[in-house]
């Protein structure tokens, strides 16, 4: 039974429980972590004419991951090493020959953003991660 | 409930649309078109063979070519003891290889010599069957390939495949690897690794390491379909046997003993 005298308690236990849901919200108030910037300057980036990954950066920045496991179906399942992008050219598809011989800076490409967001991909416990990074 | 026929055939409309509605829904939701073709390089087969001749190998001499070249090449790594050794191609003597296939008097010469075997890659393979992910599949040139993207480390296969030709990654493989080789993974703890009959070669055009690196020419590959090819030639002519093949599961490594 609910008692008119026992009202203060209760607003206050309601405060403080509200208070520890809100914990991560306000311990980590004006905390923000600085966006990442993963860095394109590597000597095979640099020696491009034309800045372009195999596709469009944005395309790239949203979905490389689907990108990849596409490219992961389509040469493991089906043999199809050859990467045909939207502009017609063509790459061959492999994460340590292709991807990694121009972004051969993982740590300051790929885990920057890895990092920030929480995502911790598997991919480096076979593929082998560039030299720079040893 | 009394049901009326009005209502019971609204709800049998229903369901039917649901059933036509899956496949469609299916088929335009679909995205995963392929962007990808095939190196115009690779070598195509139908159904992928390699011929073993015992009377030219000369592993008993200390030669090891062909081993160390597809070890080297896929990053198979050398761990010494025998209950975690990872192996694709090794050397077999013939009571070991051809079980059931000798008998008490056979020539020392043949009892003695090793036998080189690795995944056979069969027609019927059993591996493939047992698999609960399908990470072990069969291609259509016939190679038995693994998605080790898929292995859950389950060792089904390990257990069906009746010539050992499996070995699992009880640890870390990286620090027994002595030279990586860059081009090709590595694997990782916890997942079944075996020959791949060099898919990764033949897709760029090159023959398998092993019998490229043969400097005795004792392995011979090609396609079993193909009569021009080199195995079917060498089939042709010579006496040849498989492993165990009271089993059914139809080996495509055959070998010439004399």
């Amino acid at each position: 039974m609910i008692r008119m005298r026992d009202k203060p308690y209760i607003i206050l236990g309601l405060v403080i429980f509200l208070g520890l849901l809100a914990f991560p919200f306000w311990y980590n108030v004006g905390k923000a972590s600085a966006a990442p910037e993963p860095s394109l300057d590597t000597p095979a980036i640099r020696q491009l004419s034309q800045k372009q990954c195999v596709e469009a950066r944005s395309y790239m920045r949203k979905s490389h991951m689907q990108l990849l496991n596409d490219w992961r179906n389509w040469v493991v399942r089906d043999g199809d090493r050859i990467y045909v992008a939207e502009n017609g050219k063509k790459y061959e598809i492999s994460l340590q020959n292709s991807c990694l011989q121009c972004h051969s800076n993982k740590a300051q490409f790929c885990d920057q953003c890895h990092n920030y967001v929480g995502v911790a991909p598997d991919c480096w416990t076979c593929h082998i991660e560039p030299e720079e990074n040893k | 409930m009394e049901i009326s026929r009005r209502h019971f055939l609204k709800i049998g409309g229903i369901c039917v649309l649901g059933l036509v509605a899956q496949p469609l829904v299916k088929a335009f939701a679909q995205s995963d078109v392929s962007k990808a073709s095939r190196d115009p390089k690779a070598l195509t087969g139908k159904k992928w063979g390699l011929v073993f001749d015992a009377t030219k190998c000369k592993y008993s001499e200390g030669c090891r070519e062909c081993i160390l070249s597809c070890h080297r090449t896929h990053n198979v790594p050398a761990i010494d003891d025998k209950k975690e050794e990872i192996k694709w191609i090794w050397a077999e003597p013939y009571e070991n290889a051809f079980p059931g296939q000798g008998h008490e008097y056979i020539a020392a010469e043949i009892k003695e010599k090793p036998f080189i075997v690795l995944c056979n890659h069969c027609t019927d393979p059993p591996c493939v069957r047992v698999c609960p992910t399908k990470a072990t599949f069969k291609r259509e040139d016939g190679i038995v390939m693994m998605d080790y993207h898929r292995c859950i480390g389950c060792r089904f296969c390990m257990a069906a495949c009746p010539y050992g030709a499996r070995s699992f990654n009880f640890k870390d493989p990286r620090p027994f690897i002595k030279e990586e080789n860059k081009e090709y993974p590595t694997r990782e703890k916890g997942v079944v690794e075996k020959c791949n009959f060099c898919v990764e070669r033949l897709d760029a055009g090159l023959m398998p390491a092993c019998v490229e690196a043969c400097p005795h020419k004792a392995l011979f590959f090609g396609d079993l379909e193909e009569p021009g090819s080199d195995v079917s030639k060498i089939l042709r002519s010579h006496y040849t046997i498989q492993r165990k093949p009271e089993l059914g599961t139809r080996p495509n490594v055959y070998y010439i003993i004399v």
